[in-house]
C-alpha cells in the first residue's frame, strides 16, 4: 500500500508536513473559485493520507525514518522521526481529514458560511501542525507545533466573528496558551536544564541523577501543561470552542486538537518518563485520580446539557481522560488501550459531531429537547448517531469495545479497582446521556400521532455530509471486526503490548 | 586605510552628516542623505561585528594618542552586537520616517528631525564604542539632548510636557552618572575603562568607589527606565512622533542597558558589584516588579502607544533580570533580549505609526475593524505581538527560552516561573488590540487605505527578522554568547585583543 516507495523514506515525513502547507497556499490562491478550492482540499487530504500509508508501511517494515530541519540551539534541533504511536495518530488524523473535508463542503455550503477560503486554509494549516506533532522527535519540536496548532485553529473557532465567537475564542486561546506557556514550557525547560536532552527516548530520559521530587513535579506540570488534554480544571476551553462551525468541532475537537493533547501526554509518558518508571513517581497516582475524577465529573455535566454540541463536548472531556488514565496506569496493556482509544473514540465522536452538524443545517435545531421524532425526518443520520453512540459507550459490535476492553484489563493488571469502578460507572453514564437522544428521535412522537412513516417525509443533510456520516459510522463497525492492523501497530510501540503481562 | 579607521566611523559619519543635513535644507534630500549615512553605518557595524567575532577586540586611539592617556575607541562583541541593532533599526526607521513624519511633524521641521536623528545616532554609536568612561558620559548627553528634541517635534502639543519631563529626569540621570564617574576618577586617577578596571580591582572596598557605583547605577537606571525610575518613559513614547518612538524604544533604552553592563562587568567587575555590593538581589527584585507592574499597566491603557511603552518598561525588566542572574548564560539572555526586543518593539511601533497615519488616532478604538482595512499592517502587528508574547518560531521565544534556562541553571525556580507567567500578561495586552482589530466593526462609514509602501517595507523587514531569528538562532545567540563570554571573563579578552593602535596621520 506504499505508492511512494520510490521516495527516500525520510522524505515522506517532510512531505506530510509540507503537502498540507502547499494545499493551504493553493486554497488561498484559488479562493475565488469554490469548486476548484474544495477539489484542492480533497486532493491534498487524499495525497496526505497516501503519504501516511506509505509511512505506515515503512514502519511495519522496520525502516528508520528521521529528518532534521534546523538547529535551534546547540544539541537541540527541530527534528522529526517516526515511531508507531505517531503513525497511529497520523493515520487517524489524515484519514478523517478527507472525510471531514467532504462533510464540510456539504455543511459550509448548506449553511452559507462566509470566509470559506480562510476556513479551508486554516484547516490545512492545522493538519500540517498535527502531522508535525505526530512525527516530532523531541519535546521542543512537539511544543512548537503544539502552539502553532493552537494559533492556526483560533480563526476556525472564532469563524462566526460575532460576540459569542469572540468570547469562546478568548477562553480557547487564554487557557491553551496560558497552560502551555506557564506549565508545559516550564516543564520542558526544567527537563532540558536537568537532563540536557529533550529527545524522545524509549524507556524515558530521567535517571537517578534527577531527584525524585523534581520528576514528580514535572509529571504534574506536563499533565496540566498539555491543556489540550482537557484535564480538569483546565477543560473549559473545549466547551467554549464549540462556537465553531460543526466540521471544526468534529475534526479539531473530536480528533486533531484534543487528540494532539492526549497524544502528547502518551508520548511524554512513554518516551520521557518511561512506563516502567511511572510507578515510582509519587504524583502518578494523584494525576491518575484527577483523570478518573474528570471522567466521572464531566459525564455528570454532560447529562445536564441540553445543547447537543455542549453535551458532546463534555463527553469528549470525559473520554479524553480515559486516555490519560490509561497512560498513567503504568501498565503496558492499559497503555495499549489508551492508544487504541485515540482511534476508536475519534471515529465514534466524529460521527456524533457530524450528525449534530447535519441536524443543525437541516432543521436549525441545537437542543436535544427539540429533537423528538427527528428519526422520521432524518433516519439515516439518526441511525449513524446510534452507531456512534454505541461505539462511545463501548458496546459490541462497535470499535469502542476494544479500547475499553484493554483499559479495563489494564486497570485489573495494575490492581487499581477504583479505576475499574470508574470505568464501569462512566460507561453507564455514557448510556444515560447518549442513548436518550436517538431514543427520543425514534420513539417519542412529535406534537400529533401521525400516520405511518414513508420516505417522502425525510429531508436529510446535503449528500456530501451524508456520505461522510456513512463512512465514519461504517468505520465504527469495521474497526470492531477488523482491528488487527491497528492493534499490530500499537504492539510495535516499544514496551507496549496488548498481551497480558506484556506478552512474557 | 578604511579598515584601520572602521571602529570610529559609526560615530564620525553621523556626527559630520548631521550639520550637512541642515544645510541641505530640502526635506527630501535630507531624508535620502540621512538614510544613506545610516545604512552606511549599518554596513560598517556588520563588518565590525564579523571582525570582532573573528579576531577579538578592536582598539583605536583617537588622534594617535595611546590609551590610557588618549581616548580609546574599543569595539568588542558586545558593542558590535548592540551597534548592529542601533544602526540597523536606525536605517529602517529612517526609510519609514519619510511617510510617517509627513503628518506628525510640521513640514518646516523635517530637516531638523533628520539632523536630530543623526545626532542621536552618533551619540548612541559613541556610547557603544568608546573605551573611556567620561567620553561615554559625553556621548550619552549628545544622544539624550538629541532625543529631547526628537520627542518635542511632534505637532501634538502634549509632546512638550512629555519632553520636558524626560529632559528633567534625563538630566538628573546624566548628572548622577557624571558624579559617579568623577568619584571613580578621584580615587583611581584614570578614565580609561580597562585602566579603571585594573585599578578598581586593587581596592577591596572603598567608600568613594562604592558611592560612585551607587550614583552610576541609579543614573543609568533612570536612563534605561528601570522600575521605579521609569515614569518619564510612557508619556515620552506616547506623545513623540511614531518614527521617534520606534527608534527610541528599540535603541535608546537598549544602549542604556549596555552602559549598565559595561559599568558592572567591564569596569567594576561582576564580583565587586554583585558579591561585595549585593546588587544582584536589588536588580532581580526590581526587574520582576517591573515585569509584572508594567505589564499590568499595559493591559489597562486605552492608548496603544502607551500600551507599547509600558510593555517596553516590562521588557527592560527581562533584560535586567538576565543580567542580575550573575551568570554567563544570564548575561547571554539579557544581551539576546536587547537584540530580539529591538526587532519586535520596532515593528510594533512602526505598525502603530501606520495606523496613526491612516486613522489619525492611536486609541484602541481606532483599531476597530482594521484587520480588514489594513490587513498587511495588522498582520505585521499580529506577528510582532506574538513575538512579544514569546510564541515559538518568533524571536521572543528564543529570549524567553534563554532567560528561563538561565534562571533554572541558577536554581531560581520561582524566577523562572515568574518569567513565564509574565508572558501571560502580554497575551492580554496584545490580545485586546488584536480583538479590536479583527472582531470589532469599524465605526460607521469609515474606510482606511493600507499603509504606504515605504512604511510597509521596513515594517515587514522587521517582522521577517522576528521570524528568522526565531528559527535560525545561530547568529543572534552566537553573538550574544561570545559577548557574554568576554564580559564575564575579562582575562580572556586582552589576550585576543587586536590592536589597531595607530590612528590619525601618524601612520
Amino acid at each position: 500500500m506504499n505508492i511512494w516507495s520510490a521516495l527516500e523514506p525520510s522524505q515522506l515525513i517532510n512531505l506530510t508536513i509540507i503537502v498540507p502547507l502547499v494545499g493551504a497556499a493553493l486554497v488561498v490562491l484559488l479562493g475565488k473559485n469554490p469548486n476548484l478550492r474544495e477539489s484542492i482540499s480533497i486532493a491534498t487530504a487524499v495525497i496526505l493520507f497516501t503519504l501516511v500509508l506509505g509511512i505506515t508501511d515503512n514502519t511495519f517494515n522496520q525502516l528508520n525514518m528521521a529528518t532534521s530541519w534546523v538547529d535551534f540551539l546547540p544539541g537541540l534541533n527541530i527534528a522529526f522521526s517516526v515511531e508507531p504511536l505517531g503513525v497511529l495518530f497520523a493515520l487517524v488524523a489524515s484519514f478523517l481529514w478527507i472525510i471531514t473535508t467532504i462533510y464540510a463542503i456539504g455543511y459550509m455550503r448548506g449553511h452559507n458560511e462566509e470566509n470559506q477560503t480562510r476556513f479551508y486554509c486554516c484547516f490545512a494549516l492545522a493538519i500540517s501542525s498535527v502531522m508535525a506533532i505526530c512525527f516530532s522527535s523531541n519535546l521542543l519540536t512537539l511544543f512548537i507545533f503544539y502552539e502553532l496548532l493552537t494559533l492556526s485553529t483560533y480563526p476556525l473557532v472564532t469563524h462566526a466573528g460575532n460576540k459569542n465567537a469572540k468570547r469562546g475564542g478568548r477562553v480557547y486561546l487564554g487557557i491553551l496558551l496560558s497552560t502551555s506557556i506557564a506549565f508545559l514550557l516550564f516543564a520542558i525547560l526544567a527537563t532540558w536544564v536537568s537532563t540536557g536532552t529533550l529527545e524522545f527516548t524509549p524507556g524515558g530520559i530521567f535517571t537517578d541523577a534527577q531527584s525524585s521530587s523534581l520528576v514528580s513535579l514535572l509529571l504534574v506540570l506536563f499533565c496540566y501543561g498539555v491543556g489540550k488534554a482537557a484535564l480538569m480544571p483546565f477543560h473549559r476551553w473545549l466547551p467554549a470552542a464549540m462556537v465553531a462551525p460543526t466540521p471544526v468541532s468534529a475534526l479539531l475537537h473530536a480528533v486533531a486538537v484534543v487528540k494532539a493533547g492526549v497524544f502528547s501526554i502518551l508520548k511524554i509518558v512513554i518516551y520521557i518518563f518511561g512506563i516502567d518508571n511511572l510507578s515510582q513517581i509519587s504524583t502518578t497516582d494523584v494525576m491518575l485520580y484527577i483523570g478518573a475524577a474528570t471522567v466521572l465529573f464531566s459525564s455528570f455535566v454532560a447529562m445536564t446539557k441540553d445543547n447537543l454540541k455542549a453535551r458532546l463536548a463534555y463527553s469528549t472531556v470525559s473520554q479524553l481522560s480515559y486516555i490519560v488514565v490509561g497512560a498513567l496506569l503504568a501498565s503496558s496493556i492499559a497503555f495499549a488501550g489508551a492508544s487504541l482509544h485515540i482511534v476508536t473514540h475519534a471515529v465514534g465522536k466524529i460521527t456524533l459531531f457530524f450528525c449534530a452538524g447535519s441536524i443543525f443545517v437541516t432543521t436549525h435545531k441545537k437542543n436535544i429537547s427539540e429533537m423528538a421524532s427527528l428519526g422520521r425526518k432524518m433516519p439515516l443520520t439518526m441511525i449513524a448517531f446510534t452507531i456512534g453512540a454505541l461505539s462511545i459507550i463501548g458496546l459490541p459490535p462497535m470499535a469502542g469495545t476494544w479500547s475499553k476492553w484493554y483499559l479495563v484489563v489494564g486497570a485489573l493488571e495494575a490492581d487499581k479497582l477504583i479505576i475499574l469502578m470508574v470505568l464501569t460507572i462512566s460507561s453507564l453514564l455514557n448510556v444515560a446521556y447518549l442513548l436518550p437522544i436517538p431514543i427520543r428521535a425514534f420513539f417519542t412522537p412529535a406534537d400529533q400521532r401521525s400516520q405511518s412513516w414513508s420516505w417522502s417525509e425525510t429531508s436529510e443533510a446535503p449528500w456530501p455530509s451524508l456520505l461522510a456520516i456513512t463512512v465514519t459510522s461504517v468505520m465504527c463497525l469495521v474497526l470492531f471486526f477488523y482491528p488487527q492492523p491497528i492493534i499490530e501497530l500499537v504492539n510495535l510501540i516499544p514496551g507496549v503490548s496488548t498481551d497480558i503481562n506484556g506478552g512474557t | 586605510m578604511f579598515e584601520q579607521h572602521s571602529p570610529v566611523l559609526p560615530i564620525i559619519l553621523p556626527l559630520i552628516a548631521a550639520p550637512i543635513c541642515i544645510l541641505l535644507g530640502r526635506s527630501q534630500l535630507a531624508w535620502l542623505f540621512a538614510t544613506f549615512i545610516s545604512a552606511l553605518g549599518f554596513g560598517i557595524s556588520i563588518g565590525l561585528m564579523l571582525t570582532t567575532l573573528d579576531q577579538g577586540v578592536l582598539s583605536y586611539s583617537l588622534g594617535g594618542w595611546e590609551p590610557p592617556w588618549g581616548i580609546e575607541v574599543r569595539v568588542d562583541a558586545a558593542s558590535a552586537l548592540v551597534l548592529c541593532v542601533v544602526t540597523g533599526i536606525s536605517s529602517l526607521v529612517l526609510v519609514y520616517a519619510k511617510e510617517s513624519i509627513a503628518k506628525e511633524i510640521d513640514s518646516s521641521q523635517h530637516t531638523l528631525y533628520y539632523t536630530a536623528h543623526l545626532l542621536c545616532l552618533a551619540g548612541l554609536s559613541g556610547i557603544l564604542s568608546t573605551g573611556d568612561a567620561f567620553n561615554l558620559f559625553v556621548f550619552l548627553e549628545i544622544s539624550s539632548l538629541a532625543t529631547y528634541t526628537l520627542v518635542s517635534l511632534a505637532s501634538d502639543k502634549r509632546c512638550l510636557t512629555a519632553a520636558f519631563r524626560y529632559l528633567i529626569m534625563g538630566t538628573i540621570g546624566a548628572t548622577f552618572i557624571l558624579i559617579g564617574v568623577g568619584m571613580m576618577y578621584m580615587k583611581t586617577g584614570t578614565l580609561n575603562m580597562l585602566d579603571l578596571a585594573a585599578r578598581i580591582s586593587e581596592y577591596d572596598s572603598s567608600r568613594t568607589l562604592n558611592t560612585g557605583l551607587a550614583f552610576i547605577l541609579v543614573g543609568v537606571s533612570i536612563k534605561l527606565a528601570l522600575f521605579p525610575l521609569h515614569m518619564w518613559l510612557p508619556p515620552a513614547y506616547t506623545h513623540a512622533p511614531s518614527a521617534v518612538s520606534a527608534f527610541l524604544a528599540s535603541t535608546a533604552t537598549k544602549v542604556a542597558v549596555y552602559v549598565m553592563v559595561r559599568f558592572i562587568f567591564t569596569i567594576y567587575g561582576a564580583e565587586y558589584v554583585f558579591h561585595t555590593m549585593g546588587m544582584d538581589t536589588i536588580l532581580l527584585v526590581l526587574a520582576i516588579v517591573a515585569i509584572f507592574k508594567c505589564s499590568f499597566m499595559a493591559t489597562v491603557q486605552s492608548n496603544v502607544k502607551t500600551v507599547l511603552a509600558y510593555s517596553s518598561v516590562a521588557q527592560i525588566g527581562y533584560m535586567i533580570l538576565g543580567i542580575s542572574l550573575v551568570s554567563t548564560l544570564g548575561l547571554t539572555a539579557g544581551l539576546l533580549h536587547i537584540f530580539n526586543h529591538a526587532l519586535m518593539k520596532g515593528a510594533l511601533f512602526m505598525a502603530v505609526g501606520a495606523v496613526l497615519l491612516r486613522t489619525g488616532s492611536v486609541d484602541i478604538k481606532a483599531f476597530q475593524g482594521l484587520g480588514k482595512q489594513m490587513p498587511l499592517t495588522m498582520a505585521a502587528f499580529t506577528i510582532a505581538g506574538l513575538s512579544i508574547i514569546g510564541v515559538p518560531l518568533t524571536a521572543g521565544f528564543v529570549s524567553k527560552w534563554y532567560l528561563v534556562t538561565a534562571a533554572l541553571e541558577q536554581q531560581e525556580w520561582t524566577v523562572a516561573f515568574l518569567v513565564l507567567a509574565g508572558s501571560l500578561l502580554a497575551i492580554i495586552y496584545v490580545g485586546r488590540i488584536l480583538e479590536a482589530a479583527y472582531f470589532k466593526n469599524p465605526a460607521e462609514g469609515t474606510t482606511y487605505k493600507e499603509a504606504p509602501l515605504l512604511m510597509l517595507i521596513p515594517l515587514w523587514i522587521l517582522v521577517f527578522a522576528n521570524i528568522y531569528f526565531g528559527i535560525d538562532t545561530s547568529m543572534s545567540v552566537g553573538a550574544a554568547d561570545t559577548a557574554a563570554q568576554w564580559l564575564t571573563q575579562p582575562s580572556s579578552s586582552p589576550a585576543t585583543a587586536l590592536s589597531v593602535n595607530m590612528g590619525g596621520a601618524t601612520q
